[in-house]
């Protein structure tokens, strides 16, 4: 009798699941109907139709785009976009975020499902390895078309697969009222920035100003070093930007291919990473030993709140600064990351992108067009450009943007300023080219071991050299 | 009313077997056959063979030493969660004032999330390391132990409801019976006490068991296998695999069914064996 009321209750328990999954099905299904064949006639409304990417085919049967948005931080902009567009052209643009850090996992489970992304990101070339079966070639598209500069895109052979479409920049970020303040102490190792022009110099200033900060009313130079699991992406892919590039940055060749195409890491500037690696953590507002515990949004709320003159992060980071309301505006200001390295006095900031739309080749040819024309719609018409300066706070690398359309926050006007500064050379961003996340995150563990005294410098390197090359044969 | 049962059982069993097999079954046959291939969506498979297996016990040390860290997390935790939540039970089912606000209490911190747990549970065991400038990263035995904690924290209070019904479930006869026959408290405890809540024990130690050999929220959360995945188990060494490694999802496959062979194993022997030493009232 027992058993039967077992299976009794377990068919009850049935039934909910079943409910449970009809539930699922039904808005799955809403979502869709893109793929009916319409035979209605194209509207004429051709103005942002892209040339060369499915150009005959007629749009107007799909009814909803789904877009895979990487930034967090604006989500909601995205979502009024979306709202815009579906006002003026009555197609349906499905927002969805993968929160920080979570997007390669994210994107794979969606792209599982029956309603894929049909604009998703990858990060650059090793993004494009992994989904490569995915990008649909969007060499004859508009978007394309307006790419300023077209080595920055994602190719393979005489395909496009990756549109850039933000331009950052990162390098040390310093307050400037805090600076101004430790120059005019008496014996300042340096009376204004422009003097700061090398790793040499950086150090003396920054040591000076430990030893005097509380004269200069700050806990520490630099913000902490954050080093808590998932929050150390400053170190393990920015910084490490510096050795890899000068590495690789060979003269022939591209230098993110030939970092990509490197079967081994020699590391020949480690020491120069291990200069302004340690010379953050000996002058840092928080003791060593701690900053495993330590977020990047910690650090910034340290710069933003005015303890300490300098850290080390992109212009997206002005949001945070902002948030403080200590800093002010016009106090905020970049100087390129100094390692050390000869001829460094001419390094600009580090600059480039691992932003990149792809368009997704699994959904039906009409779905791919008006994902593409969604794209073609924010870059150049007036709305969208519009949303992209003054929300979206990206400096586009398209054409459709004029020298008036650029945004007007300080860490982005700086990066432009350093970009086109004459003489200076922008360290270009090749970290794309490391071959794995999990390099990183090994990399990262390293640096936290190291901080803590738990392994040696030697070691951190070796361990480096030999996960690179165990990664890249994977 | 055993007969109607059994007309109508393909009926009434027939939402719930069609889901399993949706729900589980299904998956569950996928997961094995992806494990013996190479794929980046379940749509697109390539057959490897037992490829994926080599790479996950050779490649690198990192399944082999969060099978060994789960395995050190398992026994203490088991040994400490069941050990205080019989103490807590034997206490509570004594006659004292509030048992019934002890008890809730106690059962109250299951009712939260891992993942809230590992981040509450982060920030205390932070705020104390910080008085000896450390923290939860700085060694691996501190993530170690607070994992130990936190789990025992969470399931001290679950693990005493079952063993407090078990023990209100002993005949008082029985006890009687054992006083009059001169029984101190040690032998009846071992005598008496014991043998009656086998079932409680076999339960208690299997949830313990599984639940801390899977654990994976908790760990995530707390210390995200930092420093050096040197506090990383099982289930979280599978995660970064498979999402975190170009082309080793199949890998990462591979390791989940290892994994699953392991728990599988673990329970049924431990169940086999608690069993036995259960005894009919």
């Amino acid at each position: 009798m027992s058993k039967f009321k077992k299976v009794l209750a377990g068919a009850l328990a049935g039934m909910m699941a079943v409910g449970a999954l009809a539930g699922c099905n039904d808005s799955g299904s809403n979502n869709n109907n893109s793929t009916s064949p319409s035979t209605s006639t194209s509207d004429g409304t051709k103005d942002n139709a892209a040339k060369g990417f499915y150009d005959d085919v007629d749009t107007s049967g799909v009814k909803s785009i789904y877009f895979l948005n990487f930034k967090p931080e604006i989500a909601d902009k995205y979502e009024a976009i979306a709202k815009q567009y579906k006002e003026e052209k009555g197609i349906e643009v499905r927002v969805q975020t993968a929160a920080s850090g979570e997007y390669e996992k994210y994107l794979t489970s969606e792209m599982g499902k029956s309603d894929p992304p049909t604009i998703f990101q990858i990060n650059g070339p090793v993004g494009y390895q992994n989904w490569k079966d995915y990008c649909a070639d969007v060499s004859g598209s508009k978007l394309y078309d307006l790419v300023s500069d077209k080595s920055l895109a994602v190719k393979d052979g005489d395909g496009v697969y990756g549109i850039p479409y933000v331009v950052e920049g990162y390098g040390i970020i310093y307050n400037n009222a805090i600076m101004t303040k430790y120059f005019a102490t008496e014996g300042a190792r340096a009376s204004s920035m422009d003097e700061i022009n090398n790793y040499a110099k950086l150090a003396e200033v920054v040591q000076d100003m430990t030893a005097k900060k509380e004269e200069l009313g700050i806990d520490g130079v630099f913000g902490s070093t954050s080093l808590k699991q998932g929050d150390d992406w400053r170190w393990q892919t920015h910084l490490v930007n510096m050795p890899l590039y000068y590495e690789f940055n060979t003269g022939t060749g591209d230098v993110i291919t030939n970092c990509l195409e490197a079967k081994e890491l020699e590391f020949k500037y480690a020491d120069n990473y291990k200069n302004i690696f340690d010379l953050y953590t000996n002058n840092s507002v928080t003791e060593k030993n701690l900053l495993g515990g330590k977020t990047v949004a910690d650090s910034m709320a340290e710069f933003a709140a005015g303890k300490c003159a300098m850290i080390q992060n992109g212009n997206w980071a002005w949001g945070d600064i902002k948030k403080g309301g200590v800093v002010s505006e016009a106090d905020v200001k970049y100087l390129p990351i100094y390692t050390g390295i000869e001829g460094e006095e001419k390094q600009g900031l580090c600059v480039g992108t691992e932003n990149y739309f792809a368009i997704n080749k699994e959904v039906d040819e009409a779905t791919q067009k008006a994902s593409m024309d969604f794209l073609v719609w924010l870059f150049t018409s007036d709305y969208g450009k519009k949303a992209v300066v003054n929300d979206l706070g990206f400096v586009a690398p398209f054409t459709s943007f004029g020298d008036d359309e650029k945004p007007t926050d300080p860490l982005a006007k700086e990066v432009l300023a350093w970009m086109s500064k004459d003489g200076y050379t922008s360290v270009k961003w090749s970290f794309a080219g490391i071959p794995s996340e999990k390099w990183k995150s090994d990399f990262g563990a390293s640096l936290l071991e190291y901080v803590q005294g738990q392994k040696d410098w030697t070691k951190v390197v070796d361990d480096a050299k030999a996960s690179w090359a165990t990664e890249r044969s994977a | 009313m055993e007969k109607a049962i059994k007309k109508w059982f393909p009926l009434f069993a027939l939402p719930t077997l069609v889901s399993f097999a949706i729900a589980f079954l299904v998956p569950f046959a996928m997961g094995i056959y992806l494990s013996f291939c190479k794929f980046k969506t379940v749509k697109k498979t390539e057959f490897v063979g037992l490829d994926n297996y080599i790479k996950a016990f050779s490649g690198d040390k990192d399944f082999l030493n969060a099978l060994w860290f789960t395995t050190k997390f398992t026994i203490v935790s088991v040994i400490t969660i069941n050990l205080i939540a019989f103490i807590f039970a034997m206490l509570l089912t004594k006659a004292i004032k509030g048992t019934n606000f002890f008890r809730t209490i106690f059962f109250m911190p299951n009712l939260i999330g891992g993942i809230v747990l590992g981040y509450i549970w982060s920030m205390i065991i932070n705020g104390v390391l910080y008085y000896f400038q450390a923290t939860i990263t700085t060694d691996a035995n501190y993530g170690f132990w607070g994992l130990v904690i936190l789990m025992n924290w969470q399931l001290i209070g679950y693990m005493m409801i079952i063993y407090i019904s078990g023990i209100q479930n002993i005949s008082p006869d029985l006890i009687e019976a054992a006083e009059i026959d001169g029984a101190n408290a040690w032998e009846k405890l071992i005598h008496v006490t014991l043998p009656q809540i086998m079932p409680s024990i076999t339960i208690c130690l299997f949830l313990t068991l599984t639940n801390s050999f899977k654990l994976f929220d908790q760990n995530y959360a707390l210390t995200a296998g930092a420093p050096g995945r040197k506090t990383q188990m099982l289930a979280l060494d599978i995660y970064e695999t498979f999402y975190g490694r170009v082309g080793y999802q199949g890998v990462g496959q591979a390791k989940a069914v290892v994994f699953f062979i392991i728990v599988a194993a673990i329970a049924l022997t431990q169940l086999y064996l608690t069993r036995s030493k259960e005894v009919e009232n």
